[in-house]
């Protein structure tokens, strides 16, 4: 888990890494945007070798609701 | 009765390639409607064979496989008669934000986009397969020549390679009155976003940029390759013919 929020914090660049925690409701930091969305994508197919799909950031609140939907599919 | 119909494709040969699905099976299917011969070309053998099953007429052939692969394009070169026409539009889609458009990704979708169609363009140009007076079209996109959409630099420098090719290519065929033009369509309802890495509230949000209000159909997209097909667009080579709902108005 710790290592999915630091892959996902790396995705930002203005929002400090100590804003990310299990419980981060991501899509109301400032920074989210669909281009972000697409970048969450990319990240957790290159580094869990899985396939995420829009719908899944839709429907995840949290990055921990995200990180379960990650390792379901691994 | 006599019809007057200076789009009419009547005794010509067109190979269509991307024919199993999307854009390229309704220019198949138009185009059997305006009485050219086919041969359609896909990977996918029952779609291909769908899209066969819905051509009107029944002098028409297909071919089966993935045209990247060098061995193919020969094995298809040798079997196929001298054509009059050449339809272009296997084509792919991959959203990355740039910083994840490794080399690799970047490849895989110019290998689909950009390669394949120009080197089966040569090829079909080497073996004198493409008879004197013959078009040339490729499916382009308002993408990498008017615009970009988030996430889709690889597409949208695939897509600008593809004008830079017909104009580089016009200029070096037109000798042999051989013709190359391109479409650039905007977003069409085909099932190229089914991946779903776009969702569909997205999509919706993204319809409402085009001044009428949707996307296009994959046969508003065949009516203009028909155009550049017939005998209609004698005189047009080189040219983009953008279908874009307007999007690139504003």
């Amino acid at each position: 888990m710790e290592a999915f929020i630091k892959h996902f914090a790396a995705q930002f660049d203005d929002t400090e890494v100590s804003e990310f925690t299990s419980t981060t409701v991501f899509k109301d930091l400032e920074e989210w945007s669909s281009l972000m969305a697409l970048s969450v994508i990319a990240m957790v197919d290159e580094e869990y070798g899985v396939k995420i799909k829009g719908e899944d950031i839709r429907n995840a609140k949290t990055i921990e609701d995200l990180y379960n939907v990650v390792k379901s599919k691994q | 009765m006599n019809t007057f119909n200076p789009f009419s494709l009547e005794g010509k040969t067109i190979l269509i390639t991307g024919a199993s699905s999307g854009i390229g099976k309704a220019i198949a299917i138009a185009c059997s409607k305006m009485g050219a011969s086919l041969l359609i070309s896909g990977r996918n053998a029952p779609r291909l064979q769908e899209t066969l099953l819905a051509l009107e007429g029944d002098n028409h052939k297909q071919f089966i496989g993935d045209l990247t692969q060098t061995e193919i394009l020969s094995a298809m070169l040798e079997e196929m008669p001298v054509i009059q026409g050449v339809v272009h539009s296997a084509g792919i889609t991959k959203n990355l934000p740039f910083t994840f458009a490794t080399g690799e990704k970047m490849e895989e979708i110019m290998a689909v986009n950009f390669f394949a169609p120009a080197e089966l363009t040569r090829m079909l140009l080497k073996a004198k397969k493409l008879e004197k007076g013959s078009s040339i079209v490729f499916i382009s996109s308002v993408s990498g020549v008017w615009c970009a959409a988030p996430g889709g630099s690889m597409y949208a420098a695939s897509k600008g390679a593809i004008n830079g090719l017909v104009k580089g290519l016009a200029l070096d065929v037109a000798p042999k009155s051989i013709r190359v033009n391109c479409v650039n369509p905007g977003v069409i309802e085909t099932h190229i976003f089914d991946e779903g890495i776009i969702s569909p509230e997205q999509l919706e949000e993204n319809k409402k940029q085009y001044p009428l209000k949707r996307f296009g159909t994959p046969e508003e997209v065949a009516f203009a390759v028909i155009y550049l097909l017939s005998d209609a667009s004698a005189w047009v080579t080189g040219s983009n013919l953008l279908i874009d709902g307007g999007l690139t108005l504003q």
